[in-house]
C-alpha cells in the first residue's frame, strides 16, 4: 500500500499546476504525477522563445501560480517558481496506468508499479497524449528522445531522426546543418508529409545532406560502454540488418491519443467522434464520482481557462462555496432576460424552456452561453437575411419570429423552438430570412460551440437532423406542403457520410433515391471510352440523382463526393406519394432533371477532345473550395501586381503566391485561400479567431490570434503563413522621381508596428476594402479572377 | 461566358467603341471645319483637339499612379489598361488632326513625335501582353520556370553519377560543360536568348553554344567506345540531350519574359520626354505667337 492523500492531480499542464499549487496553499494533502521528467509538456515543445497568449484577456485569471502573455521560458520560470513557492508536492516520470476503486479510496497505479491512495483525482492530462515510443529493448536509453527544443544546440553529432512526418522532417533538415543525420522511414515514401517538407526532405536526401533508410524499422538501441558514440541504434532494412552508432536517437512517431487511458480509468464518452468530451458535472466531475476533468480534455483549451478550473476543482472538492471565474462575464450576458433571478437560475430557466438543451448538462450549457449571444430584437428586426454567410445556431427564449422561406411561404416559430440549423449543418448560406415578432429573447450560439456540443451530446444532434431532414424537403420540394405531412418522407430519410472521393453511386446502377448534399460536394463524371470524365460538380443545398425518382431507374452517371460529404438521401417509394399528393411538385422535379441532362451535353461536348478540366480542378481540392483565385496563364504577363497589391493592402505581406501551384491547360490555381466550404483551418482555433462571414462568405483572421499556428498546420492548401504584422508605406512620389525608399506593394516597403509575435495570416477577400479583392482589381491583363466552383463548368467554354 | 477576359476585350470592348467615336467625330469635324486659314494647330478646332490630346496625354500618363493605387481607386486596373490602350490608339488621331498635317524640325514636332513613339512602343506593348504568356505557357508545357530549373539540376545530378563511371575524357567534359553552362546575362544577353556557355575541351575553352560542342564531342566518342562503356555513353547522351532541350526552353522563356517587360523601358522614359516637350510646345505656342 503507497503513500495516501487527499487530492491526487495527474498531469502537470496549466490546470494541474494550478490545481495542485491551490490544495498546497490551503494545506491539502495532495501529490501531482507528471509522466514526463518536466511540467508543462505542451507548452515545453514550443519553440524557444515563442509568445505565449493569455486569451481570453476578458477572463479573470484565479490561481495561485502567476500567469500571463509572454515568452515561453518566462511562463516556464513563472510557473517553477510557483510550485516552489508553494511547495507543491510533485512526482516526475510518474506514469499512471490504471486507476481503480471509488470517491474516498482511489487506488492509482504507476507504470513503474508503485500505487499510491487518493480520495479525489483531478484529471488534467490534456489532448496531446504521451509520444509514441519507438517500441524496441533498449528505448529508453538516455540518448533517446521524443522532442527537439533546439536543432542548433547540438553539434558534430550522429543523429538518427525515426519518423516520416513533417515534425520528423524538420527536424532532420534543421539538424543536417551541422550534424550527420540519417532519417528512418518505415515506408518507402514520405506519405504523410507536407508538400512543402516533402520536397525539402527529398532535396537533402538528394544533396546527400540527410541519408535515408526506407523500408525500415528500428529493432534495438544498445549502449556502448567505450565507443566512440554512446549507442548503436540497430535496424532491419529491407536489405538486411545495419548498425548505426549514435549520439542521439530522435524519435518523432506522433502521439498516443489519451482517450484510451482515461476510458480504461471508466470515464465514459458520449460517441466515437474523436473529439467528443467526456460529460462533466458543472462542478468538472466526470461519470465517475471523485474524478475531476479539467483542461483540454473537459474542452477547454485555453492555459487560463485551465488554470481557472484547476483551483475550483480544489474549492470544490473542500466544499468552499466559489463561484466559476466566468460568473460575471455570464451575468452580463444573461441577466438582462430578468435582472431579478440569479445568473444560475436564468440559466436553469432556458435548459427548461428550450427542449433542444434540455439533455445538456449544466456545464456544457454553462460554457454554450459563455460563447453564444442573448438577443432582445424589436418587433419586425432581421435577425438574419437570406443568403447571409452567417452560420450561428438561434434558439427561442420567449416570444416568436417569422421564418421567410420564399415570397409565399412564411411560418411562425415560437419559445422553445430553434432555427439557424440549416446554415449550421450545411455551412453555407441562410436559407430564409428571419424577422423578429413580439416580446422576442433569442439566444445565439456560435457554429464552433453548436459542433462541439453536438459531437458531444447525441440527443442535440439527432433533434437538429431530424428537423433539418423535413425542413429541407420543405424548402427544397415541396415549399407549401405543412411540415405534418412531409413526416413519412422525412422518416424514410437517411443521413449518409462519404469520405473524399467516394461513389455515392455509379452510372448503371439501379437508382431507388435522390441525394441532397447537404455539406460537401460532389461530382457527375461520365465512362468515356473506359475512363472518367467529370461532366458538372455539384454544391452543398443541390441534389444529384433526381432521374431515379421520375421512374428512370437506372443510373446515367457516376456521382461520387468530391470532398467529404454529407447527403440525405430521400427515398424514392415515398417521394413518389409525396409527388401524387403535391401539385406541381413531379413537373418541377423534372424540370431539374431536364436541365441537368442539357448541362451535361455541353459539358460533354468540350470534354470530347480529352479536356478534363474540371477533373483537374477537383482533383486540385477546389471542390470544398467557395471561391478561388484562378489566373489565365494566357493573359498573365508575371507582373506580381496581384501579389503587391495583396501586400499593400494587408500589412505588407502578401497571402497569396501567384508563382506557386499547378497549371493544367492555361488555367493555373496559385497559392491562395480558397475560403473552404467547411474550412479545415477553423477546426482548432483556442481563441476561435478564424471566423467566416460578410456577404462573400470570406474565412478570416481576427485580432485575437494568438500565433499558434494550428490553422496553418491544418490547412492542406498551405494558404496560412505566421508573419509579424507591419504597416505598409506608400512613397509613390518620391520613389518614382527621386528613387527613394522602396517600390510601392514590395515586402520591403513595410515596416514593422511593433508587435512581436508572429500572428497567422491568410487571404480575407479583402473583406474591408471597396470594390472587392485587391489582387483581382490590380491585374492589368484580366488574367486574375476569382471564382466560385458552381461556375468551373463555365471555364471550359 | 468564359472566366477571364483580357483587357482587349474588357466590358465587351467598350473602350474600344468609345475610341473608335471619338477618332471619327474628329476626323468629322476635321473634314467638315472651315478654318480661314489652312487647318494647324491654332484654329479653333486646331486648339480644341490639341487641349484634348494634352489632357487625354496626362490621363494615360496617370496610369502609371493608378495601377498602384492598390488600396483604393475608382474602377479596376484592367479597366483602366483597357481605357488606356484604346484611347492611347484614338490619341494618334486626334493629335494628327491637331497638327493639320504641319510638320517641320521644331519643338512642335518634337511632341508629336516622341508622341508617336509612345504610341507605337505601347502597340508593341499589347501585341506582347498578348501573345507571349500564351507562348511561354505552351513552351514550359505548363511547368513553371523554376520547376524547369530544378530538373535542369536534377539531371545536372544524374549526370555526374554516371559520369563516376565514364572515363576520364567524358568525365572532365560534362563537369565542364555543366559548371560553365550560362543563362540569362545581361538585359541584352536575356531579350535576345543569347548562348554563353562555353567547354573546356583539351586544355582549351571553346563556345558551347546550345551545348553543341559537348554534344558533338560525346557522339564523337561514341563511335570509339564499345560493350558496357558505350552502352554507358549512350544514356548519358539521352540525358545530355534532354539537358540541352531544357535548357532551350530556359532561354526561350527568359526571352519572351524580357521582351514583355523590354518596352516599357522605352514606353515611360519616352513619356516623360513627351510630357517636358509637351509643356514647351505649350509653353512656346502662348508666349511666341
Amino acid at each position: 500500500m503507497g503513500e495516501s492523500y487527499k487530492i491526487v492531480v495527474i498531469g502537470a499542464g496549466p490546470g494541474g499546476l494550478s490545481a495542485a499549487a491551490r490544495a498546497a496553499e490551503s494545506n491539502v494533502s495532495h501529490v501531482l504525477l507528471e509522466s514526463s521528467p518536466k511540467i508543462a509538456n505542451t507548452i515545453q515543445s514550443y519553440q524557444k522563445g515563442k509568445h505565449v497568449m493569455a486569451e481570453p484577456g476578458i477572463l479573470p485569471l484565479r490561481s495561485p501560480i502567476e500567469f500571463e502573455a509572454g515568452t515561453r521560458e518566462a511562463i516556464l520560470e513563472a510557473w517553477h517558481k510557483g510550485i516552489l513557492d508553494q511547495s507543491v508536492n510533485i512526482q516526475y516520470s510518474a506514469e499512471v496506468s490504471a486507476i481503480t476503486g471509488e470517491k474516498g479510496d482511489f487506488s492509482i497505479t504507476l507504470s513503474n508499479g508503485e500505487t499510491i491512495q487518493g480520495e479525489h483525482i483531478i484529471l488534467g492530462i490534456g489532448m496531446q497524449g504521451n509520444p509514441r515510443q519507438l517500441g524496441v529493448p533498449g528505448e529508453n536509453a538516455p540518448f533517446v528522445q521524443y522532442q527537439l527544443d533546439d536543432p542548433d544546440e547540438y553539434k558534430d553529432e550522429t543523429i538518427v531522426v525515426v519518423g516520416a512526418g513533417d515534425a520528423a522532417i524538420e527536424n532532420a533538415v534543421a539538424l543536417a546543418k551541422h550534424n550527420k543525420v540519417y532519417i528512418v522511414n518505415r515506408r518507402d515514401e514520405f506519405a504523410r508529409a507536407k508538400e512543402g517538407n516533402l520536397n525539402l526532405i527529398l532535396a537533402n536526401i538528394d544533396s546527400g545532406d540527410v541519408e535515408c533508410f526506407y523500408g525500415t524499422n528500428p529493432s534495438a538501441v544498445e549502449m556502448t560502454e567505450d565507443g566512440e558514440t554512446p549507442g548503436i541504434f540497430k535496424l532491419s532494412t529491407p536489405t538486411g540488418e545495419a548498425d548505426v552508432p549514435v549520439h542521439r536517437i530522435i524519435a518523432r512517431l506522433g502521439a498516443i491519443p489519451p482517450r484510451g487511458l482515461v476510458e480504461s480509468f471508466g470515464i465514459e464518452f458520449p460517441n466515437d467522434d474523436p473529439n467528443s468530451i467526456p460529460a462533466l458535472s458543472s462542478q468538472y466531475e466526470s461519470n465517475i464520482p471523485g474524478i475531476y476533468i479539467i483542461g483540454a480534455l473537459g474542452g477547454y483549451p485555453l492555459i487560463k481557462q485551465a488554470m481557472n478550473q484547476g483551483y475550483e476543482v480544489v474549492e470544490y472538492i473542500e466544499e468552499r462555496d466559489v463561484r466559476p471565474a466566468d460568473h460575471d462575464l455570464i451575468a452580463a450576458k444573461v441577466s438582462k432576460v430578468n435582472p431579478a433571478l440569479d445568473v444560475d437560475d436564468i440559466l436553469h430557466e432556458m435548459q427548461e424552456r428550450i427542449p433542444v438543451f434540455s439533455d445538456v448538462n449544466a456545464l456544457q450549457f454553462r460554457e454554450l452561453m459563455l460563447e453564444s449571444d442573448v438577443h432582445m430584437p424589436k418587433k419586425g428586426e432581421v435577425i438574419f437575411a437570406k443568403n447571409d454567410y452567417t452560420n450561428s445556431f438561434y434558439t427561442i427564449f420567449s416570444g416568436d419570429v417569422d421564418i421567410e422561406i420564399n415570397e409565399s411561404l412564411t411560418v411562425a416559430s415560437g419559445q422553445g423552438n430553434f432555427f439557424g440549423e440549416m446554415s449550421l449543418l450545411s455551412g453555407r448560406r441562410r436559407s430564409a430570412t428571419v424577422v423578429a415578432g413580439d416580446d422576442c429573447i433569442v439566444i445565439e450560439t456560435p457554429r464552433r460551440t453548436m459542433n462541439k456540443l453536438r459531437a458531444s451530446v447525441e440527443a442535440v444532434q439527432r433533434v437538429l437532423d431530424k428537423t433539418f431532414i423535413v425542413r429541407t424537403i420543405q424548402q427544397k420540394f415541396a415549399p407549401n406542403t405543412p411540415l405534418v405531412a412531409l413526416e413519412p418522407v422525412a422518416e424514410k430519410t437517411q443521413i449518409n457520410q462519404y469520405a473524399p472521393n467516394e461513389v455515392i453511386f455509379s452510372q448503371g446502377d439501379e437508382g431507388d433515391s435522390l441525394h441532397f448534399i447537404r455539406s460537401g460536394s460532389v461530382t457527375v463524371s461520365i465512362d468515356v471510352d473506359g475512363h472518367e470524365v467529370v461532366m458538372s460538380y455539384v454544391p452543398a443545398n443541390q441534389s444529384v440523382g433526381e432521374m431515379a425518382l421520375l421512374g428512370n431507374t437506372v443510373r446515367s452517371a457516376t456521382v461520387r463526393a468530391a470532398v467529404k460529404t454529407e447527403t440525405l438521401s430521400i427515398d424514392g417509394e415515398s417521394f413518389n406519394t409525396l409527388m401524387d399528393s403535391v401539385d406541381g411538385l413531379r413537373e418541377s422535379m423534372q424540370k431539374m432533371a431536364d436541365e441537368r441532362s442539357r448541362q451535361n451535353v455541353s459539358t460533354q461536348e468540350s470534354t470530347e477532345d480529352g479536356d478534363d478540366l474540371l477533373g483537374f480542378l477537383i482533383g486540385q481540392g477546389l471542390g470544398e473550395a467557395t471561391d478561388v483565385l484562378l489566373i489565365d496563364e494566357n493573359l498573365c504577363v508575371a507582373c506580381d501586381f496581384c501579389e503587391q497589391a495583396c501586400a499593400a493592402t494587408h500589412n505588407g505581406t502578401s497571402r497569396l503566391n501567384r508563382k506557386a501551384g499547378p497549371t493544367y491547360a492555361s488555367i493555373h490555381i496559385p497559392t491562395s485561400c480558397r475560403h473552404c466550404e467547411d474550412p479545415s483551418c477553423m477546426k482548432d482555433c483556442p481563441p476561435d479567431a478564424i471566423q467566416r462571414g460578410g456577404v462573400g462568405g470570406e474565412v478570416y483572421i481576427g485580432d485575437n490570434c494568438i500565433g499558434c499556428g494550428n490553422c496553418q498546420q491544418n490547412c492542406p492548401y498551405g494558404v496560412i503563413q505566421m508573419a509579424y504584422r507591419t504597416e505598409a508605406s506608400d512613397n509613390f512620389w518620391r520613389w518614382l522621381l527621386f528613387g527613394w525608399g522602396e517600390k510601392p506593394g514590395s515586402k520591403a516597403a513595410a515596416k514593422s508596428d511593433g508587435d512581436t509575435i508572429k500572428r497567422a495570416v491568410k487571404c480575407d477577400m479583402c473583406i474591408d476594402q471597396n470594390g472587392g479583392p485587391a489582387c483581382v482589381r490590380a491585374c492589368p491583363t484580366g488574367a486574375a479572377a476569382r471564382v466560385s466552383p458552381e461556375d468551373f463548368v463555365n471555364l471550359m467554354s | 461566358m468564359a472566366m477571364h477576359t483580357s483587357f482587349l476585350t474588357h466590358a465587351k470592348g467598350r473602350y474600344l467603341w468609345i475610341a473608335v467615336l471619338v477618332a471619327i467625330l474628329s476626323s468629322l469635324a476635321f473634314i467638315f471645319d472651315e478654318p480661314t486659314e489652312p487647318p494647324n494647330g491654332g484654329t479653333p478646332l486646331g486648339y480644341t483637339l490639341g487641349t484634348i490630346g494634352a489632357i487625354m496625354i496626362l490621363w494615360l500618363a496617370y496610369l502609371g499612379r493608378r495601377k498602384r493605387n492598390f488600396v483604393k481607386g475608382w474602377g479596376t486596373t484592367v479597366g483602366w489598361v483597357s481605357a488606356h490602350v484604346y484611347l492611347g490608339c484614338a490619341l494618334l488621331v486626334i493629335a494628327t488632326l491637331h497638327t493639320g498635317f504641319q510638320f517641320g524640325w521644331n519643338i512642335h514636332t518634337l511632341a508629336y513625335v516622341l508622341m508617336v513613339c509612345v504610341i507605337l512602343s505601347g502597340i508593341f506593348g499589347v501585341v506582347a501582353y498578348r501573345t507571349y504568356p500564351g507562348a511561354r505557357n505552351e513552351l514550359k508545357k505548363t511547368k513553371s520556370l523554376d520547376d524547369i530549373f530544378l530538373q535542369v539540376e536534377e539531371v545536372d545530378a544524374q549526370l555526374l553519377r554516371m559520369a563516376s563511371d565514364a572515363p576520364e575524357d567524358i568525365r572532365n567534359i560534362l563537369n565542364s560543360a555543366i559548371e560553365r553552362t550560362v543563362v540569362g546575362g545581361g538585359f541584352l544577353d536575356q531579350v535576345r536568348a543569347r548562348d554563353n556557355s562555353v567547354v573546356e575541351l583539351n586544355g582549351r575553352v571553346e563556345s558551347n553554344k546550345q551545348q553543341q560542342r559537348a554534344l558533338d564531342y560525346l557522339l564523337g566518342r561514341a563511335r570509339e567506345l564499345q560493350g558496357d562503356q558505350l552502352k554507358l555513353l549512350h544514356d548519358i547522351i539521352r540525358i545530355f540531350n534532354t539537358r540541352k532541350r531544357l535548357l532551350s526552353i530556359i532561354r526561350d522563356d527568359i526571352r519572351m519574359h524580357a521582351v514583355t517587360s523590354v518596352w516599357l523601358l522605352f514606353h515611360i522614359p519616352i513619356t516623360f520626354a513627351l510630357i517636358a516637350s509637351l509643356i514647351a510646345h505649350v509653353f512656346a505656342v502662348f508666349v511666341y505667337w
